[in-house]
């Protein structure tokens, strides 16, 4: 909403500056977007007046000229045809930055061509104010002196605040509003003018029928015949140019004077061209042409204006074409009615129009005054056009006034912390049009223009806003009483630990999009139907992702392709099976890129097993214990089928999948090259068992015996898993065997084709005694029977 | 002390150079040991000597006894000395083979942690120590959750602020706001609450300050007697702590669907060059919207406005992260550039903590 410094001192008594009407404005909550002050560009530049011009000794094309001006006598040469002695310019001295041109004049006076010249003359689009291109500004030296403002001498030193109208305050839209609250906060004396109505000479006689009472509630009509339609006065026309509004005629710029001065739309019709009775209905699947040249087709979600031929407009959005006003336009009728803004809205947003009026009756305007505007419009026409005016015709019925609020001053100080005397808040509400009845409770009653203002709360809110937010005494929060728990939950802790664990693994962090590609989402086993967007950003962000992957993928290729290759990505985020909260779960995924790195000592090679690494690192900083794991087949279509895995507690509780990712899904996203990842679900690794609620540690028990090793090979088919084998072995004497680990893989010599031997040290740790060489024989006996169980034999 | 030595019969010292210089002379450890033997050995010079200590009269073995174990324990002495030099010259030796070029190039493989995370968890440590938890809800909300019990009824012109995105199902949006894990802890939590809800938000809207998926913190406080002072208290305590130096703030009067009265809070800032520094300056930055908790919002959660009151704030993590840390372009937060990581990422070994500082 923009307005100016001129237009809001119709309505408020205040010699505020444009910088403390903004400031007051904030301090109320009506957020000033920007100043715009012509006069503050302009401030370098003064009337001159041109005693002489000489053609330039040099160049035919440019003038030396004498000049007087605010800095005295100057010699400026100029290139402009019309720069002639006995005219008044626009002086810019030198130094002075010319708006127009983006640039600053020499400080120095420069030769041009060998003359001296000292500073510019200025034509309008140099100074931004309008688009000649004859030359330069050329006044009248005999009413413009020499050195006064050219903001002064152009009208330019209206200054315009344009800012933010939030939606509970549609009274915002008129400029007397904003007049209310600037005087409530005490910035002047609200000095709107009174409406004086105007007495009709003859009875409306324009039929007016409301079928849709829901969409449109009351149309108020009156007829003006006799008027003359020409261009509107100046001062019309310099206000609405300086918020941005082109003016058109007087009768269309009326409707948009009144429109932004009580924030009331009003809608004129050329009388002669309506047909029979007019009526508001719901459309009919009809269309017709609208006064901003587009043509619409207006269904039973639209209100219409109809007459005997069809369409006359979108009630409260737009216009036709068919009864527009023009020139020739001698009678009208001035329409000023209540239209649902809910209907408004959907209906202005399927059919994507755009419109004051619309902006308006969205948010809802003031149904008090719908008499009021068409009064203050019928007064506006005949001192601007003439013609006489009929008495005013209400079809339907005015909405009821807003209902009473029955207001506990109390909820001031408890909501706020505020202590103000009962005058004090009194004298707010009353400034800001509010009815005040004192009591033990206050009856409020509510102006029809403040309809958000319907409990307690809002009432408090006015109060404080006007008092002032900064008035507020910051408090700080007392504490809680009693022990502080920790604030994180558990997989917040995990979480943390385990992505500073990935970080000293030598994997960056990284944040994703949540949304992918479908195509992409699919290679991952996602792209199911409900997690399309219905209006995604761009079309390679239009699917819900199911795999934190895909991003990572995608940015360690743009990596590699601008000459960084090896990225080494991981994310923390949520992926997504459905569209219900216990659909979506949370992901710790990352990925290393397999390339060459050359390092003096040979690189480490990146396998499907540094993303097993990484895995076990993330799980055990996340307090997993990971010897228990049972390693089963990756979960996703997208993983290497021979080269990746699962790391699971129990066989339906996968922790974490890795591995070499599938060479087709990494083509299917434009991936170079071989990539291994993992995705951990740190949501499946269950809580710690607490056994009490005491934090001691269980005693360490140390066993006086030495442990005892023993060494065996098996045999084992190449399908078979090393972790099974070991698994196997360990779990032969669950008390005795405190470890196995794997030292050697061999294949070849020895060893048939398909098939490896795996050697494991066991180590036996005694708790009561000595082993005896009996004991040592039972234990290998059911180690080996436990690993042929598990498809291995002893190694001969 | 007198030298003992110097008393030995004349034939015993004459050993005694002799053996000495022996040892002297030996050039290895192999050598000593047969110097040794063949001196003090079972069947040595000098063991054979004190095995004819027996013969003699008791006179003489008043003398020789004594001379003969000082000869034993000076040799002895001998030995051992002349070992050690030996041996620490034949590590020496050994050492002066074993090196290596300590200029090479080790790995050093850390990666970084993100600032939305970084400043995340900076968040956390400042609203623990007031007291409050962190919250979690779903990115898939439904209208319920994101706009109605938050006040906004259907048909809202607020709603049309949001820049929703819709999925296809018709049904659910992506959370404009954090605002919906107010609702499902107040529905799911007894007051007093204190929390702050973290977490990706989404907006049809992508500039240069604008992203579609971004991150945003609520705060919400619900308890009796909490008021609008409590609130611009808490938001002070909180940019002060945040911003680690001392921040000017302004407290104006705004409007949310969810708050009543509703304010935002600026910031005063000044440029330096393309650097922002906040706290001081002449010009206000917003950085936050907040207000007390509707009475509407908290009838949706099931609480009786006449006995519950609180409030609520939210504010953009990714924009607090680019201005305490200078990034310049929010659309580079999510590009995921290794460079871009390594240079505004953190280092993982630093917790943010109240202790040791937030960065």
């Amino acid at each position: 909403m923009k307005f100016t410094l001129s237009w809001l001192k119709r309505h408020l008594k205040t010699d505020a500056t444009i910088e403390q009407v903004a400031e007051a404005m904030t301090l109320a909550g009506l957020e000033v977007e920007e100043i715009i002050d012509p006069a503050k560009a302009l401030s370098a530049f003064t009337i001159a007046h041109v005693t002489s011009a000489e053609k330039h000794p040099d160049a035919d094309k440019l003038q030396v000229c004498q000049v007087e001006t605010v800095d005295g006598p100057k010699q400026i040469v100029c290139g402009a045809p019309n720069a002639r002695a006995g005219i008044a310019v626009a002086y810019a001295p030198l130094g002075a930055f010319i708006p127009g041109l983006d640039f600053s004049l020499d400080k120095k006076p420069r030769k041009i061509r060998g003359v001296e010249s000292s500073g510019m003359m200025c034509s309008g689009k140099e100074l931004e104010m309008g688009d000649d291109h004859d030359g330069i500004l050329e006044l009248d030296p005999t009413d413009y002196p020499v050195g006064q403002a050219v903001s002064d001498a152009m009208g330019a030193n209206d200054p315009v605040i344009d800012f933010e109208v939030t939606p509970n305050r549609p009274d915002w839209l008129g400029v007397n509003s904003i007049a209310r609250d600037l005087a409530a906060v005490g910035l002047g004396e609200l000095i709107t003018p009174e409406i004086t109505p105007v007495a009709g000479t003859f009875p409306c006689d324009q039929e007016i029928i409301i079928e849709d009472t829901d969409g449109c509630p009351a149309f108020v009509g009156r007829i003006i015949k006799g008027v003359k339609n020409g261009p509107s006065p100046q001062w019309l026309q310099d206000w609405l140019k300086s918020i941005g509004l082109r003016p058109i005629s007087a009768l269309v710029d009326i409707t948009n004077f009144v429109t932004y001065d009580r924030a009331r739309p009003l809608h004129f019709y050329d009388l002669n061209k309506i047909q029979g009775a007019m009526t508001v209905r719901r459309g009919q699947t009809e269309n017709f042409d609208a006064l901003d040249d587009n043509n619409y087709t207006a269904t039973d979600a639209d209100i219409v204006i109809t007459d005997t031929s069809g369409i006359l407009g979108l009630g409260g959005i737009v216009g036709g074409e068919s009864t527009g006003v023009d020139e020739n336009t001698t009678d009208i009728l001035i329409e000023a009615a209540y239209f649902d803004p809910l209907t408004i809205r959907r209906s202005a947003k399927r059919l994507t129009v755009n419109s004051d009026a619309k902006y308006r009756f969205e948010r809802g305007v003031d149904t008090g005054g719908l008499i009021e505007g068409a009064e203050l419009a019928t007064r506006l026409v005949l001192d601007i056009c003439g013609g006489e005016a009929s008495e005013i015709k209400i079809a339907g019925n005015i909405p009821a006034a807003p209902a009473d609020v029955i207001f506990n001053t109390d909820l001031v100080k408890r909501l706020t912390g505020l202590e103000l005397s009962d005058a004090e808040m009194e004298t707010i509400l009353t400034d800001l049009g509010f009815g005040v009845a004192k009591g033990d409770m206050w009856t409020i009653t509510v102006p029809s223009f403040r309809r958000d203002a319907v409990a307690g709360a809002d009432l408090v809110e006015e109060i404080a806003r006007i008092h002032g937010f900064h008035n507020l005494e910051a408090v700080s929060l007392p504490p809680l009483p009693g022990r502080r728990e920790p604030t994180a939950t558990l997989t917040q802790n995990r979480t943390r630990l385990a992505r500073r664990a990935l970080a000293l693994n030598g994997l960056n962090e990284a944040i994703t999009w949540s949304f992918a590609l479908k195509d992409h989402a699919e290679v991952f086993d996602g792209g199911q139907d409900t997690l399309g967007l219905d209006n995604p950003i761009s079309n390679d962000l239009n699917w819900m992702r199911p795999s934190a992957l895909i991003h990572l993928l995608l940015a360690g290729q743009r990596s590699a392709n601008d000459g960084y290759p090896g990225a080494a990505l991981f994310e923390l985020g949520p992926i997504f099976r459905g569209t219900s909260p216990d659909e979506q779960s949370l992901s710790l995924a990352g990925i290393r890129r397999v390339e060459p790195v050359r390092n003096w000592a040979g690189a480490v090679e990146i396998t499907a097993l540094t993303a097993k690494a990484d895995v076990i690192t993330a799980l055990n900083a996340m307090g997993a214990n990971t010897d228990n794991l049972q390693t089963m087949d990756a979960i996703g279509s997208y993983w290497h089928p021979g080269r990746s895995a699962s790391l699971r507690l129990g066989p339906k509780n996968a922790l974490a999948s890795f591995g070499e990712l599938h060479p087709r899904v990494l083509k299917a996203l434009g991936i170079e090259g071989r990539v291994v990842a993992f995705e951990i679900s740190p949501d499946n690794l269950p809580a710690p068992r607490k056994k009490s609620a005491s934090k001691a540690k269980p005693a360490l028990a140390l066993s006086e015996l030495m442990p005892v090793h023993r060494d065996f090979a098996f045999i084992v088919a190449e399908d078979i898993r090393s972790g099974d084998i070991l698994r196997a072995a360990k779990g032969a004497d669950k008390q005795l065997i405190s470890d196995v680990s794997l030292f050697d893989v061999y294949r070849g010599k020895g060893v048939e084709d398909g098939h490896k031997s795996l050697a494991i040290d066991v180590t036996l740790a005694p708790k009561a005694a000595t082993l005896t060489d009996a004991d040592i024989e039972a234990v290998s006996g059911k180690i080996i029977d436990k690993v042929m169980k598990a498809g291995g034999r002893l190694r001969g | 002390m007198p030298d003992k030595t110097s008393a030995l019969p004349t034939d015993l010292e004459t050993v005694r150079i002799r053996v000495l210089a022996e040892i002297e002379g030996a050039a290895d450890v192999a050598a000593l040991d047969d110097i040794r033997v063949a001196a003090l050995g079972k069947k040595g010079e000098v063991s054979l000597m004190m095995r004819g200590l027996g013969k003699m009269s008791p006179d003489e073995k008043k003398i020789m006894g004594p001379a003969l174990n000082g000869l034993k324990t000076s040799l002895n002495a001998a030995v051992e000395t002349r070992k050690a030099t030996l041996e620490n010259a034949a590590l020496d030796a050994a050492l002066a083979s074993e090196t290596m070029d300590m200029s090479l190039p080790v790995g050093n493989p850390s990666g970084t942690l993100h600032p939305v995370s970084q400043v995340m968890e900076e968040m956390a440590a400042i609203f623990s120590d007031m007291g409050f938890s962190v919250a979690e809800g779903p990115d898939i909300e439904d209208d319920f959750h994101n706009f109605t019990a938050l006040n906004f009824p259907p048909g809202h012109p607020a709603r049309d602020m949001h820049d929703t995105f819709f999925l296809e199902d018709g049904e659910k949006v992506l959370r404009t706001h954090t605002s919906p894990v107010q609702i499902r802890t107040m529905i799911n939590q007894k007051p007093p609450i204190r929390i702050i809800a973290p977490g990706r938000t989404y907006r049809s809207d992508s500039d240069q300050t604008h992203t579609p998926m971004f991150h945003q913190v609520e705060g919400l406080v619900i308890d009796k007697g909490i008021h609008m002072g409590h609130l611009k208290g808490v938001l002070m305590d909180f940019v002060s702590a945040f911003f680690e130096t001392d921040v000017d703030v302004q407290f104006r009067p705004h409007h949310f669907p969810f708050t009543e009265p509703s304010a935002e809070m600026d910031v005063r800032y000044e440029r330096d060059g393309a650097a922002i520094k906040i706290g001081q300056g002449e010009k206000w930055m917003e950085i936050l919207g907040c207000g007390m908790v509707h009475p509407n919002v908290l009838r949706a959660c099931g609480l009786d406005p006449d006995e519950y009151q609180g409030f609520a704030f939210g504010m953009g993590v990714d924009r607090l992260a680019m201005l305490k840390y200078g990034m310049p372009d929010l659309r580079d937060m999510f590009a995921s550039d290794t460079r871009w990581l390594g240079h505004y990422g953190f280092n993982p070994l630093v917790q943010a903590n109240l202790a040791t500082g937030l960065s």
